[in-house]
C-alpha cells in the first residue's frame, strides 16, 4: 500500500536507527493517506529538535521555523487559508518547554489545527537535556543531581483548558496511533495528541520497553465528554499509562466564530482592490 | 499666519476629547493644522497636553511659543505660560482663580464649572470650553453642532448640545486670527492610521500583534474596520506569536503586517531572520519609543535604527524606510508590500511617537496611485516545484501552498537546498547566500533619494530621518531667510542606503549637521559606514520630546 503513498518521500532521514521518530513518520503518511488527502492539501508545521524535522521526510507542503515557534506560523496559515489542513510536529521540549505560551494561547484560541507533540521526554538534538516531561530524578549532564522539576502534564493541561480534543497515543502500537492520528484531523478545533515516542540514545528510562509495560488502553466506554472524569484519568502515569482519547469538547472553532469570515472563502481567495478601502478614508474628514 | 495653541490638564478631564472637537472644527473651517501630544503613561490624573498648530498656510511641524492656553488645572498655567507670546490668551476656569499666583490680564477667566453645574453634569466642561474657544475663534456653529452628533453617544448628545449652546453664549473675547479662505477637502489623520490605511488599501488581510504604545493605534484602526474591510486582525498571546503568525499566513499566501514597538521588536529579531531564511514576504512596522528596556512609554525617541539595520543573527537582506509625515505614511505602506512580495523579503517601516499621534490636515490619498503586485506564479511545468530555485537569479518562482494539485511548497529555517530540505552542503550555502544577499544589489534601484529641503548645493547641509522632516523644513526655509547657505537631506529610505544626493552635496558641504532624536547620532554613524563622510557637529536631542522648529534654529545658529 505505501507505495502508492503520495505522502512518500525519498529525502534520506537523518534519525538515528530504531528511534520513535521513524514509526511516528510512517504512522502520519498511513493516517494522511487512509484519510484520502492529497499532498498539495495538507500543511505541515514544526519547530526545531529531531521530531521537528519531520517535514522533510513527507511529501507535502511544509513550514519548518523556529524552535519553540511552530504553533504561531500554523495558525497564521490555517486563518489564511482555512482549506489547507494544517497539521503541527514538534518535540516535548519544543512545545512545553521553549513554545509553551503558544500553547496555552493556541489551545484558547481553538483554530483548527491538530499538533502531535513527539514526547520521548528528553531533548534529542540537543543530546539529552532534561524536557518539561523528563521524570523527577532522572539524572542528565545537566541535571547531575536529578531532574527537581515537577514533571509536565501535557494531558492535564489541554483538559484544564478545555481543549477541545485531547489524546495520548504510543509510536509502539502502530494500529492505535494511527486511529487517534486520524481522529485529531478530522477533528474539527485544536486536537493535541501527545504521542510516546523513545529516543534510543539519550532517554535510557523510559525506553521502548519501558512505556510498553505500562501502556494500555483507555476503557471502550470511556466517556470522552466528562471532563472531571478525563482529568482524574490524565493522573496516571507511571506504573499504568492510559492512551487513547481522554477529552473531546466539541465547539466553535475560531474561524466559525468569526461570522463575518466564515461564511466566506478563504481569506486567501479574497479579490483584492486598493478601492475597496477608500470608504474608510471618510472619517478623516 | 498660524497661531499655535496648547490644551493642558490631568488625564481623565476631558482634554483629548476637548481637542479633538477643536482640530476636527479648525479643519472643517479650513485651516491647515498640525497637532501633536504630550501624555503620561497613566490613565488619570498627571499633566497632558494637546497641541494645536493652525494657521492659513500648510503647516508641517510643531512649535514651542504659545498664542493660546487652554488650561483645565493650575499645573498647565504653571508649566506653560512662560513660553505665551506676549499677547497670547490664557483661557481657564473661574474656580481656578484663588489658586492661580500672578493673575495677569491675559487670563480669560470663564465660569465653566459653574455653568457645568447648571447644567447638571460636570463632565460637560470641555464641551462648554469648546463653544467658548468656538465663539472666540469665529467657528462656524453648526459645524460644532455638526461635531457633536459625530463624537457622542445618543444618550449624552443632547446634554453636550446645550453645554455647547450654553459656552457659545458666554462672554469671550472675539481673538483676532486671520480667516482661511477655502482650501479644498483635506483629511485629518496622523502617521499611524496612515499605515493602517495603506496598508488596507494594499491588501492586508490579516494583522497580528500584541499592544505596545505607540504602536497599538495601527491596530485599533484595522481592528475598528476588520468588518467592514473583510480582514482579520488578531492579538497574539506575544510579538514572537505575532510576527511568526504574520509570517504563517504570508506564506499561505495573504498579505500580512505586524506591528509593534522597541521591546516588541526586540522580541520579534529571532523571526526577522526566520522571514530572510525562508525568503517569506513581510512587512513589520516599528512604531519607536525612547528605551531601554521599557523606557519612556508614551515618549519619542529615534534610538532604534542602529539595531533595526541588523537586528537577527546572521546576515539577511532587509530593507528599512522610515516615515516623514501622515501622507507619506500611506503611499509608503502600500510600497513595502509590492516591495515585499516582489523580492520575498522583509520590509521593516519605521515610525515614532511623535509621528504615530500628530495629526495633520493633508490632500485626501489618492487610492489610485496604488497598485497591487503580487508576484505569484500560478502553474509551473516541472515535475517538483522548488521554492529556492537557483536558476532564476536571486528571486525563485513563488506559488502558494494547496493551490496546485500535485505541487507542494517547503520552507525552512535551517540552511536548505533548492527544494527546501535541510542541507550541511558548503557548496549550497554559498550559493543560497548570495541568492539571498544580492536581492539588496537589486533593491537599489528601487530607492527613494532623501528629500532636498533648501539649497541645493549649500555650505551648510542638515541631515535628518524621519518625523523632523516638517520640522527641518521649516527650520531651513527660517534660516535661509537670515542669508545662510543652508540646505537639508531628510532620509526616507535608510536601508539599502540611497547616497547619490547625499554624496553630491556632502561634497560642496562646509558644515554637515546631522540632527536626529538620540544620543549616539545613529544616522550620522550609518553615513560615516557607508559613505565615508563625516559630519562636523550634531543636534541631538533624547529627552522624550520632539525637538522643535526653534531649537532646531537656535541649534544651527550655536553651531556655526
Ligand atoms: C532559540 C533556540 N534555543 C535553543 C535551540 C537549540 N535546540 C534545538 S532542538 C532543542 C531541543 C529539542 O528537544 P525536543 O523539542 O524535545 O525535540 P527532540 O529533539 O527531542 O525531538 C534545542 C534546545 C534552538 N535551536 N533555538
Ligand atoms: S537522538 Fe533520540 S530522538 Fe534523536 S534521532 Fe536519535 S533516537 Fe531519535
Amino acid at each position: 500500500m505505501d507505495i502508492l503513498n503520495p505522502f512518500e518521500c525519498s529525502e534520506e532521514k537523518a534519525w538515528c536507527p530504531g528511534c520513535g521518530n521513524h514509526a511516528l513518520l510512517e504512522g502520519i503518511k498511513r493516517a494522511l493517506f487512509e484519510l484520502e488527502k492529497e499532498p498539495h492539501e495538507v500543511l505541515i508545521a514544526s519547530g526545531i529538535g529531531q521530531a521537528a524535522k519531520l517535514p522533510h521526510y513527507i511529501n507535502t507542503n511544509g513550514f519548518n521555523g523556529l524552535h519553540g515557534r511552530a504553533v504561531p506560523p500554523a495558525a497564521g496559515a490555517k486563518i489564511a487559508n482555512s482549506d489547507l489542513t494544517v497539521i503541527i510536529h514538534t518535540g516535548d521540549g519544543d512545545s512545553y518547554g521553549e513554545g509553551g505560551n503558544h500553547l496555552i494561547h493556541n489551545i484558547r484560541r481553538n483554530l483548527d489545527l491538530t499538533h502531535f507533540v513527539h514526547d520521548n521526554q528528553i531533548y534529542g538534538l540537543t543530546k539529552g537535556q532534561a524536557s518539561p516531561t523528563t521524570g523527577k530524578g532522572h539524572i542528565t549532564g545537566i541535571q547531575t543531581e536529578g531532574v527537581q522539576l515537577e514533571p509536565f502534564n501535557p494531558i492535564a493541561l489541554g483538559i484544564s483548558l478545555d481543549c477541545s480534543f485531547v489524546a495520548r497515543t504510543f509510536v509502539g502500537d502502530q494500529e492505535h496511533m494511527v486511529e487517534t492520528m486520524k481522529s485529531a484531523i478530522r477533528h474539527s478545533g485544536y486536537a493535541l495528541v501527545d504521542i510516546l515516542q523513545p529516543c534510543v540514545v539519550f532517554n535510557k528510562v523510559n525506553t521502548f520497553k519501558w512505556y510498553k509495560d505500562r501502556v494500555y488502553h483507555l476503557e471502550r466506554d470511556h466517556d470522552v465528554s466528562d471532563k472531571v472524569e478525563a482529568f482524574r484519568r490524565a493522573q496516571e502515569f507511571g506504573e499504568r499509562i492510559p492512551i487513547g482519547i481522554f477529552y473531546v469538547n466539541e465547539k466553535p472553532t475560531y474561524m466559525e466564530s468569526v461570522e463575518y469570515i466564515s461564511e466566506r472563502e478563504p481569506l486567501v481567495r479574497k479579490k483584492l482592490d486598493p478601492k475597496s478601502a477608500v470608504p474608510l478614508m471618510d472619517e478623516f474628514y | 499666519m498660524d497661531y499655535n495653541l496648547l490644551i493642558g490638564g490631568s488625564a481623565g478631564q476631558g482634554i483629548e476629547t476637548l481637542g479633538f472637537l477643536l482640530e476636527k472644527s479648525l479643519q472643517r473651517n479650513n485651516y491647515y493644522l498640525f497637532s501633536n501630544k504630550d501624555y503620561m503613561s497613566r490613565i488619570r490624573g498627571g499633566h497632558n497636553f494637546t497641541k494645536i498648530r493652525f494657521g492659513t498656510k500648510e503647516i508641517y511641524s510643531h512649535k514651542d511659543a504659545l498664542d493660546f492656553i487652554v488650561a483645565f488645572d493650575e499645573t498647565t498655567v504653571k508649566e506653560h505660560r512662560f513660553r505665551l507670546k506676549e499677547n497670547g490668551l490664557i483661557f481657564l476656569d473661574e474656580s481656578l482663580r484663588e489658586n492661580t499666583p500672578d493673575v495677569s490680564a491675559n487670563m480669560v477667566f470663564l465660569p465653566m464649572k459653574e455653568s457645568a453645574s447648571n447644567l447638571g453634569n460636570a463632565r460637560v466642561l470641555n464641551t462648554l470650553f469648546f463653544g467658548s474657544l468656538a465663539k472666540a475663534f469665529d467657528l462656524d456653529l453648526g459645524i460644532a453642532k455638526e461635531l457633536l452628533t459625530e463624537v457622542f453617544k445618543k444618550d449624552i448628545l443632547e446634554l453636550n448640545q446645550r453645554a455647547l449652546e450654553a459656552g457659545f453664549k458666554l462672554e469671550v473675547p472675539a481673538v483676532p486670527v486671520e480667516k482661511p479662505r477655502d482650501i479644498g477637502k483635506r483629511i485629518l489623520i496622523n502617521s499611524n492610521q496612515g499605515i493602517a490605511l495603506g496598508a488596507l488599501a494594499a491588501g492586508l488581510t490579516f494583522y497580528s500583534a500584541y499592544p505596545m504604545t505607540p504602536s497599538t493605534s495601527i491596530m485599533n484602526f484595522l481592528a475598528e474596520n476588520q468588518k467592514r474591510a473583510g480582514i482579520l486582525v488578531e492579538q497574539a498571546e506575544d510579538e514572537i506569536a505575532a510576527i511568526n503568525m504574520a509570517l504563517g499566513a504570508s506564506f499561505a499566501g495573504v498579505r500580512a503586517m505586524t506591528g509593534t514597538s522597541g521591546g516588541g521588536f526586540s522580541l520579534m529579531t529571532e523571526s526577522l531572520g526566520l522571514a530572510g531564511m525562508t525568503e517569506t514576504p513581510l512587512v513589520v512596522v516599528n512604531v519607536q519609543r525612547p528605551g531601554p528596556a521599557t523606557g519612556f512609554p508614551t515618549r519619542t525617541e529615534q534610538s532604534d535604527l542602529s539595531f533595526i539595520l541588523t537586528a537577527s543573527h546572521g546576515e539577511i537582506p532587509r530593507m528599512v524606510t522610515v516615515i516623514r509625515n501622515a501622507e507619506e505614511a500611506f503611499y509608503k505602506t502600500a510600497r513595502a508590500f509590492n516591495l515585499a512580495e516582489k523580492y520575498q523579503m522583509l520590509v521593516i517601516l519605521l515610525n515614532d511617537q511623535y509621528l504615530a499621534d500628530a495629526n495633520q490636515t493633508i490632500e485626501p490619498y489618492d487610492f489610485g496611485k496604488v497598485s497591487i503586485d503580487r508576484y505569484i506564479e500560478s502553474g509551473l511545468d516541472a515535475d517538483v516545484y522548488n521554492r529556492y530555485e537557483l536558476s532564476g537569479g536571486h528571486i525563485s518562482p513563488r506559488i502558494l501552498p494547496g493551490f496546485i494539485p500535485g505541487k507542494t511548497v517547503l520552507a525552512d529555517s535551517d540552511e536548505h537546498n533548492e527544494h527546501g530540505n535541510i542541507t550541511e552542503s558548503a557548496e549550497i550555502r554559498v550559493s543560497m547566500m548570495d541568492k539571498r544577499m544580492g536581492k539588496l544589489r537589486m533593491l537599489e534601484s528601487e530607492l527613494e533619494e532623501p528629500e532636498c529641503l533648501g539649497d541645493e548645493s549649500p555650505e551648510i547641509l542638515l541631515l535628518g530621518w524621519g518625523s523632523t522632516f516638517g520640522t527641518l523644513k521649516e527650520a531651513v526655509e527660517i534660516l535661509k531667510r537670515e542669508d545662510l547657505s543652508i540646505g537639508a537631506l531628510s532620509f526616507g529610505d535608510l536601508w539599502p542606503l540611497p547616497i547619490k544626493k547625499l554624496e553630491q552635496m556632502a561634497e560642496g558641504a562646509k558644515q554637515i549637521i546631522n540632527v536626529e532624536q538620540n544620543y549616539t547620532g545613529q544616522l550620522a554613524k550609518l553615513i560615516r559606514q557607508e559613505t565615508g563622510i563625516k559630519c562636523t557637529n550634531s543636534i541631538l536631542k533624547y529627552d522624550g520630546r520632539q525637538i522643535s522648529l526653534e531649537e532646531i534654529v537656535s541649534g544651527v545658529k550655536e553651531v556655526l
